[in-house]
């Protein structure tokens, strides 16, 4: 069965608290962090980027591949923030990681579901035999402009996923040249089932050329996000034939601490299966990183045989939803004394590691001053 | 001669997203006319009351862009004024009627805001103000503000008592089928709400809204119709800078004096009323200014019913159709036909839709 080997998580450690940047626009500190539900945001160091996050979040998770580089067929890199408009970032991924060159690069794009995307086609391809592994990258530093609403959620983050199958072959593509000649690494968590669900509905953009995006305002709540989320989660339910109290955890995409709070309730599931998943509170949106870094999350504490249910969220818009069981060989991949390896650097080990910067340095940071 | 309202009907207000323009203006229309028990081949001019079509949607020639959806091959015509857009569009079509060039004219008040970023909408409401008052980077909370500021200094009005003036429209609203809103609110959810402009907080404060209204207009009485006893115009500076008094809206005033002499009624004999409420403030205002009650008084319980709609507070503000929407509001009431708000007995009302910060006022007075 098709499933996730292995992952890795990344968080630039730089925080600025939410009230500071309400403090410059003279906004009611209070105020703003209740209505948007968060306290503080990530922001990437000044030499970071979609890339170099990239690299970082792909690094930890070739810690736990039992694999090797040159066997992952497939490199996908979905980010709204990706540094060129033309020059893919999954080959300065690929190539920095030692993917070797006989494999299948491209870059996603769709706003804050493109990391999600990814993990879709490459489990596609990994189900058809036409890779052995493939990894799915969702990083971004998003942007927002200054006194824009979403300057107070726009953050930094990275997850990268190793999607293979329980017995690995080879692929089509490379049998002849290459055999799996060592240990295969296992499925950590399976995939048991996943959907999605599209429209054309302009709720968030950011047209060529344009530095910023924009938004719709209240049009990014009901029409959008919720109507897109419960829409997948609902067919996903149907499709599995399971309700909330059958799952372990939930995840949803979280632009706010609002919104996945309110589309869990809508969804019946309790704040308990939610919360290990919520990392909004503590660094914001980190657009196609999110709903994955919450997958790691829950990766990091989940014990075998446990359900995930988890529904992405891409403006524009789209949803996709994935339903996860973990296995026995989740707590070894995890690393730590039983395994042998040193423990894997959790995300909640990243959330608490923090330097805070003010809002001038913030500025530095993000190259706005 | 005499001016009638034979059908009047309201889409419903709210944040329409999957609904366009041309939908609207169909719904509001067509509904209208079959209220009149007329066909659509009886009106002879259209009247669009409309503020943001050009800079929120590209198009300046409305009058010909509802005429051709309606099917309407007559004179067509836009009629601006900021939020007071839809009161001036039923003055002028009471004033076609009067000159004899018509005999039945229908006046859609439409607008559509919900569509566009609240940043660009907040840019083209303030179209309504000064070259001074946008340049300076003033919004019309803001100018608002100024004017409640001046009001709880002058007369010690409060902030819960702006407060109770929401509450109240959300109640009314709450039984309005069309409104935006049906949530009944608390003096605290207001005080507890996110400050806009001082000390005017979000539940101060009107909503964007998407939402057309139509009436039509004719010179025969016929079963069901009321009649237009008055319809009044008055024009103030466009700033407030310029103004006399803060204390008070003196359109409103000169306006309604005016409509209550030629419709022979005073402010006391007013059943119903729907009043500008684009802000707490401003209803406070406009029942001092409509002679309901002395200034600072307006707590004082009153022989008026004031937006029994729930007004632009709780029914929704599509600033273009508000004004229409307010006489289609007394139009139900006294026929006796508003259902669960129904005003009893209701024989005179009021329709009071300012635009700006007070530049425009239109008072109509409707009775049975």
């Amino acid at each position: 069965m098709v499933g996730i080997v292995s992952y890795g998580t990344y968080i630039p450690r730089y925080r600025i608290r939410i009230a500071d940047v309400a403090a410059a626009w003279k906004k009611d500190e209070e105020e703003v962090s209740k209505s948007l539900g968060l306290t503080d945001k990530s922001v990437p160091g000044f030499d970071e980027d979609a890339a170099t996050i990239a690299v970082e979040a792909a690094l930890g998770s070739l810690k736990t591949f039992q694999g090797d580089p040159t066997d992952i067929d497939v490199m996908f890199v979905g980010s709204e923030s990706h540094p060129y408009a033309v020059n893919p970032t999954s080959t300065i991924v690929g190539e920095l990681l030692g993917l070797g060159h006989s494999y299948l690069a491209a870059d996603f794009e769709f706003a804050c579901k493109a990391g999600t995307a990814a993990m879709q086609a490459i489990a596609g391809l990994v189900a058809a035999g036409h890779a052995r592994y493939g990894m799915a990258i969702g990083t971004d530093t998003a942007q927002g402009k200054p006194h824009d609403f979403l300057e107070y959620t726009a953050a930094a983050g990275g997850a990268a996923f190793i999607i293979g199958r329980d017995e690995p072959q080879s692929s089509q593509l490379s049998s002849d040249r290459r055999k799996v000649d060592h240990l295969s690494s296992p499925v950590i968590a399976k995939l048991l089932a996943d959907t999605s669900y599209s429209s054309d509905t302009p709720d968030f953009w950011r047209r060529d050329g344009m530095r910023y995006p924009s938004h719709a305002g209240r049009f990014t709540g009901e029409p959008a996000y919720y109507s897109h989320v419960t829409g997948a989660a609902r067919r996903l339910m149907e499709m599995t034939n399971t309700k909330a109290s059958d799952y372990d955890y939930c995840i949803f995409h979280m632009p706010n601490g609002k919104f996945p709070r309110e589309v869990a309730k809508r969804l019946g599931f309790t704040p308990d299966q939610l919360a290990p998943s919520l990392l909004v509170d503590d660094i914001g949106n980190a657009y196609s990183a999110t709903t994955i870094l919450a997958l790691g999350a829950v990766l990091d504490i989940a014990k075998p045989s446990q359900k995930i249910f988890m529904v992405s969220y891409g403006s524009g818009a789209g949803s996709d939803a994935f339903v996860w069981e973990t296995t026995e060989e989740l707590v070894s991949a995890r690393g730590g004394p039983a395994s042998g390896r040193k423990s894997k650097q959790t995300v909640r080990d990243q959330i608490a590691n923090k330097t805070y910067i003010d809002y001038v340095q913030f500025l530095k940071q993000t190259h706005k001053l | 001669m005499h001016i009638y309202v034979t059908g009047a009907a309201t889409t419903q207000f709210g944040e329409l997203w999957g609904v366009s323009p041309r939908s609207l203006a169909r719904g509001s229309v067509l509904s209208a006319l079959k209220d009149a028990d007329t066909e659509p081949k009886t009106v002879q001019a259209l009247f669009v009351g409309n503020m943001l079509s050009g800079m929120l949607g590209g198009q300046e020639h409305l009058g010909a862009f509802f005429a051709e959806e309606l099917g309407f091959s007559v004179p067509a015509f836009k009629v601006e004024g900021a939020c007071a857009s839809g009161g001036l569009a039923m003055h002028n079509a009471v004033n076609s009627l009067l000159s004899g060039q018509y005999e039945t004219v229908v006046v859609l008040g439409i607008e559509k805001m919900t569509d566009h970023k609240p940043e660009d909408v907040a840019t083209a409401l303030m179209g309504a103000g000064s070259e001074e008052e946008r340049s300076a980077g003033a919004t019309f909370p803001g100018l608002y503000a100024i004017l409640a500021r001046i009001h709880m200094r002058e007369f010690g009005t409060t902030e819960e008592q702006m407060a109770a003036v929401a509450v109240k429209n959300h109640y009314h609203a709450s039984l309005n089928p069309n409104a935006q809103f049906h949530n009944i609110l608390t003096v605290e959810q207001v005080m507890r709400s996110s400050r806009v402009a001082d000390p005017l907080k979000l539940l101060d404060c009107s909503p964007i809204s998407d939402g057309a209204a139509a009436v039509v207009l004719t010179t025969r009485k016929m079963k069901r119709s009321i009649e237009i006893a008055s319809s009044v115009v008055a024009t103030d500076t466009l700033g407030l800078a310029q103004r006399k008094s803060l204390t008070e809206l003196a359109a409103t005033r000169m306006a309604s004096d005016k409509a209550y002499k030629i419709a022979g009624v005073q402010a006391a004999d007013i059943d119903v009323a729907e009043v500008h409420d684009c802000f707490t403030i401003a209803q406070i205002l406009a029942m001092e200014d409509l002679g309901f009650c002395k200034k600072g008084e307006s707590a004082k319980k009153i022989h008026t019913v004031i937006n029994p709609s729930g007004g632009l507070k709780g029914c929704g503000h599509p600033v273009g159709a508000t004004g229409v929407k307010q006489v289609v509001e007394l139009v139900e009431h006294l026929r006796g036909t508003a259902g669960k708000r129904q005003v009893k007995g209701a024989k005179v009302g009021l329709a009071h839709n300012v635009g700006g910060s007070g530049a425009t006022a239109v008072i109509h007075i409707l009775k049975k």
